[in-house]
């Protein structure tokens, strides 16, 4: 039996990752609506630039790897204006510091939003999205070890916003 | 689900956490602008708009 036609558009698989697509974003947005935003800006680019994708590769992290791409450059953009209109240097949203130096329990979610752009991706692609370290290593385009430092950090980070301290289940002292 | 010993009882807090936070944004519903907005790059290929392809 010869399949009529059977050859799909592999475009028709991008709906598929939507809702992961969605997720990943929100995680680097921290709000739905500007993550929808985002989400639809790389979907546009995906579709325009689909040429680019090798079949043999992993679909999931070449669609991650331009929502995060479409996030960053908006930020550089963003970031660039700000500092045109105001003259100051712009907050280094990339900067490891975390947010502010409170040690107090804090609800998980306003923990993790607190944490910088590149810890957050690194722990939802590898503890939630269920990526391999090197996948999301792939997906951010660094060094395997990289991520894992992110990750270390990023851990460790909310194990101090959210009272525990890390490596140590003492509670939480104010030194 | 796998436990993997070597993680203390914190990361294992963490990427409970994790996995929760993402799976109820995975659940959320996706808004139709998507699907819409996947049929109008189609449509407007099919209708040879140069704009769609390059």
């Amino acid at each position: 039996m010869s399949a009529p036609r059977a050859q799909p558009d592999p475009r028709d698989e991008i709906i598929n990752f939507l809702p992961e697509m969605r997720a990943f974003a929100i995680s680097l947005t921290r709000d739905a609506p500007s993550a929808d935003d985002l989400v639809q800006d790389a979907v546009v680019k995906a579709w325009k630039s689909f040429h680019q994708f090798q079949s043999d590769t992993n679909l999931r992290a070449w669609l991650f790897t331009i929502v995060r791409n479409t996030f960053y450059s908006d930020l550089r953009r963003r970031r660039r204006e700000v500092e045109h209109a105001e003259q100051t240097p712009a907050e280094d949203a990339t900067d490891d510091r975390g947010a502010d130096p409170i040690i107090a329990v804090m609800d998980f979610e306003k923990a993790f939003s607190t944490l910088p752009d590149e810890q957050r991706e690194a722990l939802v692609l590898v503890g939630a999205s269920g990526m391999s370290y090197e996948e999301a290593a792939e997906t951010c385009e660094v060094a395997v070890g990289t991520i894992k430092s992110r990750i270390n950090r990023g851990r460790k980070r909310l194990a101090e916003l959210l009272g525990h301290d890390a490596g140590d289940t003492r509670g939480t002292t104010d030194d | 689900m796998t436990r993997d010993p070597k993680k203390s009882d914190v990361e294992r807090d963490i990427d409970d956490n994790l996995r929760k936070v993402y799976r109820e944004m995975v659940e959320q519903e996706v808004p139709d602008r998507f699907r819409d907005l996947l049929d109008k790059l189609r449509q407007s290929e099919q209708n040879g708009d140069p704009e769609a392809k390059e």
